[in-house]
């Protein structure tokens, strides 16, 4: 950022729009990641990098922006546009057996991006890693294999199996290029997540159960 | 003509002077700014509208200072960037050229027959429900343009806008803006584009040079890139 | 960017896209709720009938659902194998059903009606939600979909370019750089062109 003094309106209004082209930026990016076959992988066979745009908007933007970028672009899909994975679009991916992978995106960016606001600045390559693992793998998880089971009747235990196993290794692979990206980019362009702390770092002096969980970051402060 | 005022005007970023101590008051129709690149001159032109604000020293147009007054700068001054990709923010022709105006509170008839006329103006009535990104790249300038003039401004600050072109894109796009009634600060590292202006500053690291008549001008930048 | 819909002029095609949307939901709360596999087929002999009405052709049809549907080849099995043949079969039918319906709201509704229909909905939450930036952000995005496959490109033909294919963290931290530099440009464009509130 320049140095030069802004008044605090005329910044304010500037970060406004340059978060709102961000969002939609990242948004469009995940779209242009699904495309199909839109990168070719050593292997030699074309696969969609759907998740790791979700992680990277997570990983890049932070929890709220990251969330937003994703919300965007899944609600652009069950508007119509053919840019969820396999070139799908529309409303039945949500109300078909997959439709919570979807929902589990948005909550997976949140999660790796609320992570992440945490790690910051110590943003590297493992730490990165623990982000884009819980958020990107478990947390989607979390919402699309309930939705299996409950939309299939699957037994949990099956759905668990047929939920995660054909895209485990997929996702493990872009967890690790995610956390890979994201720390070469956060290395090259410092100051894109803003640092928060954890919750369980608060001040002693109040009572922690009570506070509202938006102060809990100007009562930190001093601890890091 | 609106007058554009650099009062002792220094911008910093990174700890380095981009623009230092200009003093300036503009009031010609036609001004050109003209420079290598990382001279300022991109600097100079963002100054003008407050996209870029003075570490010290103001910049004042009609009065207005554009630290303070940014909002009511950038209704009498438009800009023009030199990746209208990244200027064209609507996926359609008219949708771009209408998004300029949703600040202006007009009524919804008044406001399309502004967006017709624009479109009119720049020859892309028949692109006007293209996807943007189908366009050529003079064609992407050209609804650049026609999203700026379409809200009226006085000014026009065009930072480079042929720069991407290929050089018939670079001559229609050229001819189009020789043709503009409005006030309009041009920069460009083309000489020929500012050969008749009113006005021509050479910024050479983050300084004027030179500032005069075109011939005399120019003649100063020939001998600066030797 | 039109998206999966197919221009047309029938009932279907002219009903309001809110309307189209709100009426999904109960469809298919019902078809979720329809405990026999006979009721079910009636019930996708309706979706078909409405993919009728509308004139979409069938191959349209096949494209919006195979790609949600494939997972039955798995699930279906498995549902067999523990609740019998009678349960995946309703399972799968409803599957179906509930994936047309919402097909045929797709197939015979523009996206931007679409968008301009949840814009409409969000209006009510005006406090929370800014609809007007909502619908800026959902347009910028629909523009910005080619620019971003546009660098993915680029960035990809010049690894080629140099031969050095193969790691994905060299071609996408290039493209997640040159996202942020576009989307700060796009930024600065907005407040250009007044945006800023």
């Amino acid at each position: 950022m320049s140095v030069a003094q802004t008044p605090a309106a005329r910044t304010r209004a500037r970060s406004s729009a340059r978060d709102l082209a961000q969002i939609a930026v990242f948004a469009a990016l995940i779209a242009a990641l699904t495309l199909p076959g839109a990168i070719p992988i050593g292997i030699g066979v074309p696969i969609t990098l759907q998740t790791l745009g979700v992680m990277l908007a997570g990983a890049i933007l932070g929890a709220r922006k990251g969330a937003l970028a994703v919300t965007v672009y899944v609600a652009l899909g069950l508007a119509g546009l053919p840019i969820l994975s396999s070139g799908a679009g529309g409303l039945g991916v949500l109300v078909g057996p997959t439709g919570g992978y979807l929902l589990g995106f948005i909550l997976g960016a949140f999660v790796i991006g609320w992570l992440a606001e945490r790690l910051t600045p110590r943003l590297r390559f493992w730490t990165l890693l623990v982000a884009t693992s819980v958020g990107g793998i478990l947390a989607v998880y979390l919402v699309g294999i309930p939705w299996l089971a409950a939309v299939t009747g699957m037994p949990v235990g099956a759905a668990i199996a047929a939920g995660s196993l054909p895209f485990l290794i997929g996702d493990a692979i872009k967890a690790i290029v995610a956390a890979l990206v994201a720390a070469g980019v956060h290395r090259s362009w410092p100051g894109l997540i803003a640092e928060k702390s954890w919750p369980w770092r608060r001040e002693r002096a109040a009572s922690p159960a009570d506070r509202p969980a938006s102060l809990s970051t100007e009562a930190t402060t001093t601890e890091s | 003509m609106s007058e554009i005022v650099f009062e002792h005007v220094t911008h910093r970023y990174d700890g380095d002077d981009v623009l230092s101590d200009v003093s300036l008051r503009l009031t010609e129709r036609r001004i050109g700014v003209i420079g290598a690149n990382g001279s300022g001159k991109s600097t100079l032109a963002r100054l003008v509208n407050g996209l870029v604000t003075p570490t010290s020293g103001r910049v004042l147009v009609d009065g207005l200072d554009v630290a303070r007054r940014g909002r009511e700068v950038r209704r009498r001054v438009g800009f023009v960037f030199t990746n209208p990709d990244n200027q064209i923010v609507m996926p359609t022709v008219r949708e771009d050229v209408a998004f300029s105006l949703r600040r202006l509170s007009l009524d919804a008839a008044d406001a399309a027959a502004r967006v017709e006329r624009a479109l009119d103006r720049f020859g892309l009535t028949e692109l006007a429900d293209r996807p943007a990104h189908r366009l050529s790249g003079g064609q992407k300038q050209l609804l650049a343009l026609a999203a700026v003039l379409v809200a009226e401004p006085a000014v026009i600050v065009a930072d480079e806008p042929t720069t991407l072109l290929d050089a018939r894109n670079t001559q229609l796009v050229e001819r189009h803006i020789a043709e503009l009634d409005e006030q309009l600060l041009l920069v460009t590292h083309r000489l020929e584009a500012v050969e008749s202006f009113d006005r021509v500053l050479v910024v050479e690291s983050g300084r004027i040079v030179a500032d005069s008549r075109p011939d005399s001008a120019l003649g100063v930048y020939r001998s600066l890139v030797g | 960017m039109i998206g999966a819909y197919r221009p047309g002029s029938s009932v279907l095609h002219r009903l309001g896209a809110g309307a189209k949307l709100v009426g999904l939901a109960p469809s298919v709360i019902v078809v979720a709720l329809l405990p026999e596999w006979w009721m079910l087929l009636i019930a996708l002999g309706v979706a078909l009938l409405g993919f009728a009405v509308a004139a979409i052709p069938p191959r349209a049809v096949v494209v919006q659902l195979v790609p949600v549907l494939w997972i039955l080849l798995i699930a279906a099995p498995l549902n067999a194998l523990f609740s019998g043949w009678e349960s995946a079969l309703v399972m799968s039918l409803r599957i179906t059903v509930c994936v047309a319906l919402a097909a045929l709201v797709t197939l015979t509704t523009r996206v931007s009606a679409i968008l301009d229909a949840v814009r409409a909905g969000l209006r009510p939450f005006g406090r929370r939600v800014d609809s007007e930036r909502v619908g800026i952000v959902l347009a910028m995005t629909i523009r910005a979909v080619p620019l971003m496959a546009e660098i993915v490109r680029a960035v990809l033909d010049a690894r080629r370019a140099r031969g050095a294919e193969g790691s994905l963290r060299a071609v996408a931290v290039p493209v997640v750089v040159r996202s942020l530099q576009t989307a700060d440009a796009m930024g600065e464009a907005l407040v250009a062109r007044g945006f800023d509130d």
